[in-house]
């Protein structure tokens, strides 16, 4: 139930917020070198990390759900105890894995 | 519609119409953003800093242009399946259902087209 709910969350709200920010990006690189900086000066600020980690997490949180589904597609995984495992397990993987991305960004490269 | 065979009489009621396709390209788009993806988040962290030198160098290059240009394909055409099944989860009045996902498929077509064309200029004109 809660994965399902994420799933549609991530994925909608990437669609909407992260293809916008996606868009401004590579607009922004094609336009030069001010457009540029403009976009930087918001994605290096709080709010633009927060927005930038929550995306990470979104992405993460609908990639793992998503293999879920894969799984679930071919016909296996259905035990209930595999089923529950995983459908805790998924989350959680998802949120180390943001944790273990922006920890490189920011401490991981000296 | 059939009146002899079984499929006959069932072609063409489902839900939607269209939901082996629509299930089919989902996961299809999908596959293509796991992988596209991995790709990129790889190349962000492997890039040395943010300014516009370093990024607009790497992304010229067709070895980062043409997996980008995939990626938005990808990405756009999943995003788009997604929102399509919101819409039809949620909006049940035909004429809004109607106005909104003809709204998505413009929205999703132009800022497709707008991405990818911003990649394109960048590789063939070099960095602006």
């Amino acid at each position: 139930m809660l994965v399902s709910i994420l799933h549609r969350a991530t994925g909608d709200g990437m669609a909407l917020v992260g293809l916008a920010i996606l868009v401004w990006w590579l607009g922004a690189l094609a336009s030069g070198p001010g457009a540029y900086d403009t976009f930087l000066g918001h994605a290096d600020s709080w709010y633009g990390m927060v927005v930038l980690i929550g995306l990470s997490w979104a992405f993460f949180t609908h990639m793992m759900s998503g293999m879920r589904h894969f799984v679930l597609d071919i016909g296996a995984g259905y035990e209930l105890d595999t089923n529950r495992f995983w459908s805790i397990a998924s989350p959680i993987i998802a949120i180390l894995l943001t944790a273990a991305l922006w920890a490189y960004l920011i401490w991981g490269r000296g | 519609m059939g009146n002899g065979t079984s499929i006959g009489k069932v072609r063409g009621l489902g839900s939607s119409h269209h939901g082996p396709h629509h299930w089919l390209t989902a996961r299809v788009t999908a596959i293509g953003n796991l992988i596209l993806m991995t790709w990129l988040i790889v190349s962000l962290v492997l890039l040395n800093d943010y300014s516009y030198a370093s990024v607009s160098g790497w992304l010229a290059k067709p070895i980062a242009a043409v997996p980008m240009i995939l990626l938005v394909v990808s990405v756009f055409y999943h995003a788009k399946l997604g929102l399509q099944v919101l819409i039809e989860d949620y909006i049940h009045e035909p004429g809004s259902k109607f106005a909104l996902l003809s709204a998505l498929n413009l929205a999703a077509i132009g800022g497709g087209a707008f991405a990818i064309f911003s990649v394109a200029s960048l590789a063939l004109t070099g960095a602006a």
